[in-house]
Formats: structure tokens, sequence, C-alpha cells
């Protein structure tokens, strides 16, 4: 009973981690949590003790301990909400009364021991006056010695990542009293990341020591630990330095700002290789579908993104049936979609079954375009690029009708949220699972491409239509099947982007133009030269947008159009963009086909 | 391919046509502004054809490209924004201190902290130099587009792919504020045109009949450019680019200007546009309204001259009315229309006719015919014997 709470609240807490993890490290939590029982059982012993000196021991024995009861029990107690009442057989039973006062002015009271509430004999939760009870006192030396407590009691919190953001912020308010309890808290500290919160707040805090040897030992510490977030307070620390005339402080300040700086120069760099990477494989998951509906078949389907769509409202229907249900302003009928309601990793399982759904999904709707327009388009097409376009505005106005011109909301299941940081560096959980899904995806598609009958059916029908007819090969249905094959693959586009921006009708229309960029630059009918093309473009994107700014000063001395162009370098991420578009149509210049060219003697 | 229009028209349907066209000028440019000053209809009607008979210069420029040299260029929209900007930067100007903020620069520039006007709005206060630049900056990106895009032989879809992605980085780049030209809002609020008043029913009458002057311009352009070797060789392009590449033909100077020439047309639609419609903003020049622009002109019927601006006018018209009557189903209809027309009638509304003859010569016939297979086998069979 005692270890259920806190276990339960173990489990809230690692919530990020993967549920497996989750269950074993709640299990390892249950066991400590006797600890934290243990908590609650000093301070009602320290209540009841009479003499002063006993209980100031048993409080000031609470230092350290990273139960989170205890600086709301002790708060409680500093502001007189604890009581003793005495039960109908005269034992004394320390009680907190919380919640609002009824008529009577009773209240609900909380069993200081245990957490649990107060009960009569016959098991009846009880309600109390304050009027009527004891209040615990509490004198001046109790007081300081609580005081001692609650300081380190944030430091001392279970969950290491509080523990690092109480670090931290001490460190910011650079007080030097709380030096003597950081140090203890170092002494004992596990953790690694939060020994190396503790060096740095020590570190900082000491750079407003009085001695000098002191502030230069604390700047070497920085300088090691390469604290990016201590920049300002050096800064700070130098100007001081510069203007009491300390010349070694002053050098010492700036070696370690230089050193910082590399480090964050670092950070930036292999941030924007993330970032490559992630976009690369955003662009790559959304071209892979049109790769084989153009590159292979030759169809220009301007509604491939909303094919994409289609698999982000599927994956936005199969997390609404897995949850509360919900309903949708279909075409003003006001549709209702019944919730399976329910909860716990079973819930957060929805997006494993969103995948294949939006695969089929769009799958379906690939195939029943196929054959109720594109067939009769193949000679043509110019054309099928235009029917294709009617197709997309009928898909988006008929999204907008059925699920509401805004976007949906779809949440990130808890695997798939939160970061990961290395060394500084933050990797969002959804954007390391996209790189790694992208990657499986290429591989799958190249499987079967490669492997399976129906690849090679596929790619005898691209390769002579006439000839593949000729052995008996129903090129109808192949070109059915690579259709929805194609749109099946932008279906699963959709539930990874449903995972990274907004759902909403034209979510396509943001990616097709990229898209269809990807597919042009890499050649069509090649793979390799789509997965190339996408981390490349991607890659370009990501880094003209970092260092845009930086280059903007030198942009200036172009003639005539120098402030103009400067002006424009601020706003990176568009402009990065538009400088894409020309590098891509520059490089176009160089290799009209693409990266790797399909050879052929045929002529049109 | 698919049935165009002939490339020479028999001498009845050139009559038809340069009738037809004549009324319709005759009414534009006379009896429709009489009309409209002697208050029998609106000046709104009057400001709403004006707007058609500018979308019908885009079609037209779209119709250049698509159905007289087979380059589906989807960046039309672009260059009729372009010109619409340019003369929008003149016109801004034209505001002088009667702004919100009654400073003397435009007010999007007060509200970004400006408190001088960049350099290179300056010249933009003169009337000729703005006009220069509505047609010198869609053709110079025309042309260096053109340039590259050709030299390197990238057609067929692959041009239209790279059109769209050059409108689509403009329009991103057109809606940042630190472009200095009214980011998402555009340019609104226009008060004078060469010293006389935008809002007053005569400048509009003007207006439109410039429009409709300019439209009858380019389509005389256009039909007479049609007939000539050129018109000759730019058809030749569309139907079979590779033979005449091997005749001698250096194709890509031919694309290169026509890519040049309707560019021009299209922003000279967007100049006339602006001071009509009194507003510019980045979205007319989505790769949405090129195609747009493309559908008017495959409605119409693509490959001839009148198709285009019949399509442009009557798309539009139905849009007026359908965004008003079922604002929901707008999209839903344009999409509709779009597959129907692209999947059933390939050449068009213009083709009508032509089709209805056809259907009515297969069915008259019919009778005579049904005998014949009655007669031959007697025939043939008397002669056997």
């Amino acid at each position: 009973m005692i270890g259920r709470v806190p276990a339960f609240r173990a489990v809230v807490l690692v919530k990020p981690l993967p549920s497996v993890l989750g269950f074993l490290f709640s299990a390892w939590l249950a066991c400590s949590a006797i600890a934290a029982g243990a908590a609650r059982l000093t301070i009602a012993k320290a209540i009841l003790t009479e003499d002063d000196t006993p209980k100031r021991a048993l409080v000031a024995g609470l230092a350290g301990e990273g139960d989170e009861d205890v600086p709301a029990l002790l708060a409680a107690w500093r502001s007189d909400q604890l009581f003793i009442h005495a039960a109908a057989d005269g034992a004394k039973v320390p009680v907190q009364l919380i919640g609002p006062k009824d008529a009577a002015e009773a209240q609900e009271a909380l069993r200081v021991d245990t957490g649990e509430p107060l009960r009569d004999a016959s098991g009846k939760p009880l309600r109390l006056v304050a009027a009527d009870l004891t209040a615990v006192e509490h004198d001046a030396a109790l007081r300081r010695a609580m005081k001692s407590v609650l300081d380190v009691a944030e430091i001392a919190a279970r969950d290491p990542a509080k523990r690092r953001q109480a670090i931290q912020a001490i460190g910011f308010a650079q007080n030097a009293d709380k030096l003597p309890a950081l140090e203890a808290r170092l002494a004992i500290e596990r953790e690694p990341k939060v020994r190396l919160a503790l060096r740095e707040a020590l570190a900082v805090i000491r750079l407003k020591d009085s001695s000098d040897d002191a502030k230069l030992a604390a700047l070497r510490e920085l300088r090691e630990l390469e604290a990016l977030s201590s920049y300002d307070l050096i800064q700070a620390a130098l100007k001081n330095a510069g203007a009491a005339g300390q010349k070694e402080i002053a050098a010492a300040c700036r070696a370690t700002l230089a050193a910082i700086d590399r480090h964050r120069s670092s950070v930036d760099f292999f941030g924007t290789l993330f970032r490559s990477a992630s976009l690369g494989s955003i662009l790559l998951i959304v071209a892979l579908g049109l790769a084989i509906t153009f590159g292979l078949m030759g169809v220009i389907n301007m509604a491939h993104g909303e094919m994409i769509a289609v698999g982000a409202y599927t994956t936005y229907l199969t997390q609404s049936v897995f949850g509360g249900g919900v309903t949708i302003p279909c075409f003003g009928l006001s549709l209702a979609i019944p919730g399976m309601h329910l909860g716990g990793w079973v819930y957060q399982a929805y997006f494993l079954a969103a995948i294949p759904a939006s695969f089929l999904a769009a799958a379906l709707v690939g195939i029943g375009l196929e054959r109720g327009i594109i067939r009769f388009l193949y000679r043509r097409p110019l054309e099928s690029l235009l029917a294709t376009w009617g197709v997309s505005l009928l898909l988006q106005q008929t999204f907008r009708l059925t699920f509401g011109a805004n976007n949906v909301q779809v949440s990130s299941p808890a695997y798939l949220s939160g970061n990961w940081t290395v060394n500084d560096i933050i990797l969002g959980w959804n954007r390391v699972f996209v790189i790694g899904f992208a990657l499986l995806i290429v591989f799958g598609v190249w499987l079967v491409l490669t492997r399976t009958p129906l690849g090679l059916l596929i790619r005898a029908v691209m390769q002579n239509r006439t000839m593949a007819a000729c052995m008996g090969v129903r090129t109808e249905r192949v070109n059915m099947l690579t259709f929805g094959l194609g749109s099946g693959l932008a279906g699963l586009a959709g539930a990874f982007l449903s995972q990274i921006g907004n759902v909403g009708p034209s979510l396509g229309q943001s990616y097709i133009v990229d898209a269809f960029m990807t597919v042009v630059v890499g050649g069509v009918g090649n793979l390799m030269g789509t997965v190339i093309s996408a981390f490349g473009i991607g890659g370009l994107d990501q880094v003209l947008q970092q260092y845009l700014p930086t280059w903007a000063p030198g942009l200036a001395g172009f003639p005539l159009i120098g402030s103009f162009l400067q002006n424009l370098a601020q706003d990176s991420s568009v402009f990065g963009k538009i400088l894409v578009l020309a590098l891509i149509v520059l490089f176009l210049q160089w290799r009209p086909a693409g990266l790797f060219v399909t050879r052929s003697r045929s002529l049109d | 391919m698919t049935t165009l229009a002939p490339p020479h028209l028999s001498p009845t349907r050139r009559r038809i046509e340069f009738i037809v066209v004549a009324i319709f000028a005759f009414l534009a440019l006379v009896v429709f502004p009489l009309l409209n000053s002697a208050g029998v209809i609106s000046h709104f009607t009057l400001n709403l054809w004006g707007k058609y008979l500018c979308y019908a210069l885009l079609a037209i420029s779209v119709d250049l490209l698509w159905g007289y040299t087979g380059l589906l260029s989807l960046g039309q929209a672009l260059f009729f924004a372009l010109g619409g900007y340019m003369h929008g930067m003149y016109l801004m100007r034209m505001i002088g201190d009667l702004g919100q903020h009654r400073k003397p620069i435009p007010d999007f520039l007060v509200f970004l902290g400006w408190t001088e006007l960049p350099d290179f709005w300056k010249p933009f206060s003169n009337f000729p130099f703005a006009l220069t630049m509505a047609f010198l900056l869609p053709g110079l990106i025309a042309y260096v587009f053109g340039f590259l895009a050709f030299r390197s032989r990238i057609k067929g879809v692959y041009f239209s792919i790279l059109t769209q992605a050059l409108t689509y980085g403009t329009s991103l780049m057109f809606f940042r504020n630190n472009l200095l030209m009214g980011g998402n809002n555009g340019f609104t609020d226009f008060k004078f045109l060469l010293g006389y008043d935008l809002l007053a029913p005569a400048t509009q009458r003007g207006l439109f009949m410039a429009t409709a002057a300019t439209l009858l311009a380019v389509y005389v352009g256009c039909r007479w450019l049609s007939g000539t070797k050129f018109g000759l060789v730019q058809r030749a392009i569309r139907d079979g680019e590779n033979r005449v590449l091997f005749s001698g033909y250096s194709t890509p100077q031919y694309k290169l200007f026509i890519f040049v020439v309707a560019a021009a047309i299209a922003a000279a639609g967007g100049v006339l546009y602006v001071p009509q419609v009194g507003i510019i903003n980045p979205s007319e020049m989505t790769p949405d309204k090129s195609l747009e622009a493309v559908v008017w002109c495959a409605v119409g019927g693509r490959g001839t001259l009148v198709g285009p601006i019949l399509g442009a006018i009557s798309i539009n018209a139905l849009k007026s009315y359908a965004t008003r009557a079922f604002p929901d189903l707008w999209l839903l209809i344009l999409g509709g229309l779009f597959i129907v027309m692209v999947l059933f009638l390939p050449g068009g509304l213009v083709s009508i006719p032509a089709r209805a003859k056809a259907m009515w010569l297969k069915i008259r016939p019919a009778r005579p015919r049904l005998e014949l297979p009655t007669t031959t086998p007697t025939a043939s069979a008397a002669a056997e014997r």
C-alpha cells in the first residue's frame, strides 16, 4: 500500500521512455519507495516528539532525502496546516487539513505518516475543524532546521531532470549561500548529467567569489565543461574584470568564452547535420511514392500531395478510434465515429495500427484514381498532370468538407515525443524515428522491386510495356498495382508527417513541389537517385538556413542590390529555399536528366 | 496528339471568326462603355468584365505556349503578378501622403519601421519607368529561365514542374515582409493613376476600354504570328520537336522567343488587372493560379485564339456566380470540370461545333449506308454466278 502511490507517480515521470523500459524502471522505483514512506513516518515522529533537541535532529535528518513529500509537509508545518488529532482511544495522530472548508468549517484530513485520509472506526473519511485541534508548533530554531532541509530538498528531488533544473536555477542566481549544499550534493550524486550541472553551477557561483584564485579555477572548470548556458554570466564577469583592471581574469574569461564559442559552433554543425538528415528523410519519404508513380510509370500525379493527406487523416481517424471517438462535420452531416476509449500503452500503440491503415487507405484511393482517370491518359502526360490537378482540388475540398477547414490534432504517442540530448545536441525522438523509418521504407521498396514477382513484373512493364504484354503480363493490372504502391507510400509519408507538422486540408500542397524537385534531381526510374537527391536537397537547405545569416554581411558589397540581398538573407528559411531552387535549375544544366540517367536509344 | 484545331483555318471559319471577333470588339470598345455611361450597365459589372478580360490575356499567354508550342508553363501567373506588382509600386507611390499613416512612404513600410523610401523603390514614382519594369522584369526572368531550361532541353512535364517551382519559390519570397513588397497583404488602397482618380467611374471605364483594346491587339498580333512561318515552326515544335530540330531549326531559340512574348502578354494582363481590381498580393502568383489559367485555356479550347478568351470569361463568370451561390462546392465544380474536360472534351468548348458536325455527319448518311450491305453481296454473288 505504501509503495503504490509513489510507484505510480514514477511511471508518469518516465513517460517519454519506451513502455517496456518504463515498466522495469517503475518496478525498481517501487522497491526504493519504502524509503520514501520513511520520510513521512519521520516527520510524524518528529511532530509527536516532545523534546526540542531530538525533534530538531529528526527534522535535520531529512536533509538530502529525495522524497517529494518532504518540502510540501515542512511547508505545511511552517504555515500551520498540521494538527494533532486525538483519536477516541487516546492515540495521537498528526494530520494535515487540506481542501476547501464546508459550512461547518470542516476540512479534509490527511494522515501525515501515510498520506492517506484519516478514517473513523467504520472506515469513513473524517472531516475535521481546525479550531478543535491542537496545532503543531514550531519555534525559530526548528524553522531554521526546516529551511536548511528545504534548501537542499529541490536539488535532492528523485527525478534527475528536476534535480538538474533546480541546480541550474541555483547556478544562474549565483547565490554563494547555496555553495555548501551543492558541494554536499556533488559528493553523493551519481547521475552523470546532474554531476555536470552541479559542477557548472558551482563554477558559476564561484565566478562571483572575491578571491582571484577561486575565479580562475572556476573559469578553468567552465572552460573544461564548455558550458553553453553560462556564456552570458562569463561575459558579465569579463566586463567586471575589465572594469576592475584584473588582466589575468579577463584573459581567462576570454579563453573560456572562446572555448565555449568553439563548442557552440561544433554543436551547431552537428545540429545542422542532424536537421539535414531529418529534412532529407522527410523529403525521401514524401518523394518515394512519387519516384514510383512519376519515375517508373511516368505519370504526373499532382494529387500525390493529397495522397499524403489521406494517410495523415487516416492516422487521425485511427487515433480517434483508439481514443474517445470523434465527430466530423462530414458534408454537414456531423458524422459521429465511436471510439474504443483505450488508455495507456494500448492507446499509445495506435500509431502502429495507423501505419498499415494509412498505407491501405491511400493505396485504395490511388487505385481508384488509376482505374477512373489515369489509365486513359498514359500517352498524354501533360493532360494527366491537368486531370490529376483537378483530382487534387476535389480531394482538398473533400477534406475540407469532411474534416473541417482547420487543422486537426494528432497527438504524438509517448515514444515519439521528447528529446534525446547528446553533448548539447538536441535530437527530437520523432525526427530520429523518421530518419530510421525512411531508411526502412527505402529498403522495403527496394526489396519489393528487386526480390518479388510483383517487382519483376513492375520493372518489366515499365521498361517495355508492349513486349511485356506480348509475354503475357497483364499490364493493366500491373499498372494498377504499381500506382497503388506509389500512392500507399504517400499514405505512409502522411502518417509520419502527422507526427511532425500540422494535418490540414492543404497538407499535401506544402510538400508537392519539393517532392517533384527531389525526383527530378534524382533522375527518374532510379531509387538510389531519389535517396541521394533527398538528402542532398535536405542538407543544402539546412546548411543555407543555418549559415546564410552569417554570410549576410558579405552580401552588402554586391553592386546595386547589396542592401536588398542582405535584407533578404536575414529571412534565411525562405531565401535558402529559393537558393536551393535556383541551384536545382543550374544543376539540371549540368545533368538535364538528373543524377542517374536511364540510358536508352529511344527518341520520342 | 489530341484533336486540336487544324493549323490553317478554312476560309469560312476564318471569316466567321473575323466577324465574331469584330462584333465583340465593337461591343467591348464602344457599346459597353456607352451603356455604362448611360447607366444601363452598372460600374460593378463593367469592373467585373474588365477583370475577366485581364484574365483572358493571361489565358492567351498560356495558350500561346501550351496550345501552340506544346510547352505547359505553370509560371504564367508569376509573370502576370510581377507585371501587376511593378504597376502596383507606381500606384503605391501615387498614394503620396494620403495613406493611413499620413507619411510620404507606403503604409506597410511605415509599419516595418522605415522612415524613408528604400533605394529600389525610388524610380517607381515615374510611370514610364514602372511600366517599362512591368514588362522588363517578367521578360528578363522568362529570358534567363527559358535560356537555361531550353538550352539543356528540359521539356514536357519537366518544364512544367520547374516553372511551377519557380512560381512557388517566388511566391514564398513575396509572402515575406523582408522583400519590402508588402508581404502577405501586398499592395492596396490605390488612389490615383496618372493623376486620375482611380475610384471615378470614368477612370474605370477608360481602363476597361484599354484592357479591351490590349486584348484585341494581342489577339490580332497572335493571329498574325500564327500565320507566319514562325507560327508554322512553333506548331511543328509542338507536334514533333526532334524532327524540327533535325531539320535544322534551332528550336531553343524559337521556344525562348515565344516564352518571353508570352511572359510579356501575361504581364500586360497584370498591369491592367491591378488598377481595376485595386489589390495585388502574393496569392496571385501561386502555382494554383497558373493551373487555373491552364483550366480556362483547356475549357475554352487550346490551340485556338478564341478558345482561351472564351474559357477565361466563362469560367470566371461561373466562378463569380458559384462562389456566391455555393461557396463550398466551387472547388469541387472546378476540379470536376477539369477532369471531365481532359477526359471527354480535350478540344474545349470551341471544338463543340466541329464535334457536333462530325456527329451529325455520322448520323445522317447512316441510312444510305445501311442499304449498301444488302446490295453488294447480291451484286458479288451475281458476279460469281
